[in-house]
């Protein structure tokens, strides 16, 4: 892993530096902060129709009504941001040509590889923490379940762990960040809908595409539970395909 | 210090170098010098380790370009073509950038950054960033990173490529001063530049060498014949030319383009005219106005190089 500390300070400089992350950031936050107040606003509604009947009373749930769903909509917003959060990364190298200097470096392969993804989660994980706000906004007004809140930023953190492991990935195949972003979006749009397909195969297939599924693996984590499968699962996900990045990296060393 | 060995690279169905040999002293500077697409830039991408070669070897300081990557990348300082820089950078993050990977101590970091940049005479822009400089200065900051770490050998691609006339001779200069403590191999296409820096030529084209000596050397071997240019005041005679035409060792007298009195005898390349033509032009009442043997050009001898390669080639096919 030599020179990984100068690889990923470099890696935050150029992120920070691109006005990408800034439009990312700004666009996830708008949409994060629309839904956030839709939910809110809907709770509200529900909770004055069970200030007069006491039987809808039982139903009123902050974890169910606001921050599950809101959980689950940063998700799908997610699936549409990290792909552009990742193109650069070895595409721009690449058409820039200064990946000619990073691989002429005393640099190793795993270093580059582990300084990247490095910097896009923690550009990911800024972003995130930029949302928190909205759940002590609610902790003012309300009592949310705080174990609900960390485990449902738990799993959001390493959804987007695999998200961006995945746009890594298609971001060392090409020079151009259009196709690194199709790509990543195309493969990350496979691995959601994969879940779906109880009507047309088999019931084990099913079970398999269900434990492949990105989404499915969310579900748990944003009620509150921790459940080990999952953690193993984005965490495999992201190493096979850190892995298939270093491959692809190496791979210009002997290609010929 | 540099051992290429029959380094062959071919791009899919396609041929960049064949069989490319040389050896590159410690100390020495050497020109590589061929037309573009001639395989310059292949031969120093592979040295560099940021490509295999399909066939051969080359190794740095003893070792070996693929074997032992990452130790002959430490030993390497590298300008490649065109100059990638990360232009969102400024000149000084970018430098620390490359100090740090290049493993320079944290605490002589700023030491060796500012030495560069004075080196490089990058002061007035270091805090700015690279994207916004105009192509000398970038020019200048590539070579600034090829130098941090100061490494024992620089391989140096085009160094003055697309840079203006004061700042082609500033960079040169550079080059120059670096002599010595450095092995540096550098391409270009430009000629006199490479005679004017390098101790030593390897002329490459169609990736293949074709010639590698001195300056001095290939301008001796390739010189056939000596031509000696004069110059009168008023105009030659048909006459005088044809007495010169006669004197032993002439091969031919032609007549300059460029002025009236001035013509170009050749005469052959072992035994120099110039006191017996200088003679019957005297004792003949002309003025004579300049008298001068020319030597070949490099530009000479890289067209004759290559024009012989060709003939060559026709010749066996």
């Amino acid at each position: 892993m030599k020179g990984f500390v100068s690889l990923y300070r470099k890696e935050l400089h150029c992120l920070f530096a691109s006005p990408i992350f800034y439009v990312v950031a700004f666009t996830f936050l708008i949409i994060a902060g629309y839904f956030f107040y839709s939910n809110v606003a809907y709770y509200n509604i529900v909770s004055f129709q069970a200030s007069q009947n006491p039987f809808a009373l039982k139903q009123l749930n902050l974890t169910e009504m606001v921050l599950r769903p809101y959980f689950l909509n940063l998700s799908v917003v997610l699936l549409f941001l990290a792909p552009i959060l990742t193109m650069r990364l070895y595409a721009e190298e690449k058409k820039t040509g200064t990946i000619e200097l990073l691989f002429t470096y005393p640099l190793s392969d795993q270093a580059s590889v582990a300084a990247k993804f490095s910097a896009v989660v923690s550009a990911y994980v800024v972003i995130l923490a930029a949302t928190l706000p909205g759940i002590i906004f609610l902790h003012v007004l309300s009592e949310p379940n705080w174990k609900v809140v960390l485990s449902g930023y738990l799993g959001l953190f390493l959804m987007g762990n695999a998200f961006l492991a995945l746009g890594l990935f298609t971001s060392s195949l090409t020079q151009n960040q259009i196709i690194a972003a199709v790509l990543s979006f195309g493969l990350l749009l496979m691995f959601w809908v994969i879940g779906w397909t109880r009507s047309f195969v088999g019931e084990e297939f099913y079970r398999f595409f269900q434990y492949l599924s990105l989404p499915s693996h969310l579900d748990s984590f944003t009620k509150g539970v921790l459940d080990s499968r999952d953690i193993v699962y984005y965490l495999l996900f992201v190493l096979f395909f850190l892995f298939l990045t270093l491959r692809q990296v190496e791979s210009h060393r002997w290609r010929g | 210090m540099i051992h290429a060995e029959g380094l062959t690279k071919y791009y899919g169905s396609l041929t960049g170098i064949e069989g490319v040999t040389f050896h590159v002293g410690q100390g020495e500077v050497v020109g590589f010098l061929g037309p573009n697409g001639a395989g310059k830039s292949t031969t120093m991408r592979i040295l560099t380790c940021y490509m295999p070669p399909s066939f051969g070897s080359a190794t740095i300081d003893g070792l070996d370009c693929f074997e032992q990557s990452l130790q002959v990348r430490s030993r390497i300082g590298y300008l490649p073509e065109n100059v990638p820089l990360y232009t969102d950078l400024s000149v000084r993050r970018f430098l620390k950038f490359v100090a740090s990977a290049k493993g320079v101590d944290a605490r002589k970091l700023k030491g060796e950054i500012d030495r560069v940049v004075a080196v490089c005479g990058l002061d007035k822009v270091a805090g700015r960033i690279i994207g916004h400089l105009s192509k000398g200065y970038r020019q200048r900051v590539g070579l600034a990173q090829a130098l941090v770490n100061n490494p024992p050998v620089l391989v140096l691609d085009e160094p003055t490529i697309g840079l203006d006339p004061t700042q082609i001779i500033e960079i040169r200069k550079l080059i120059k001063d670096l002599r010595g403590e450095h092995t540096i191999l550098l391409s270009s296409h430009i000629l006199p530049e490479v005679a004017q820096i390098c101790q030593r030529v390897i002329i490459i084209n169609g990736g293949r060498i074709i010639a590698t000596d001195t300056p001095a050397n290939l301008t001796h071997q390739l010189q056939k014949s000596a031509l000696v240019s004069v110059a009168l005041a008023g105009e030659a005679s048909p006459a005088l030319m044809g007495a010169l035409h006669d004197l032993p060792g002439v091969v031919s007298v032609k007549r300059a383009n460029d002025h009236q009195g001035r013509f170009i005898v050749e005469t052959d390349h072992t035994s120099d005219l110039r006191p017996q033509i200088a003679k019957m032009i005297v004792e003949r009442g002309e003025s004579l106005l300049e008298l001068k043997l020319m030597g070949l050009s490099l530009e000479d001898i890289f067209m004759q190089l290559v024009t012989e390669e060709k003939v060559q080639e026709e010749n066996s096919s």
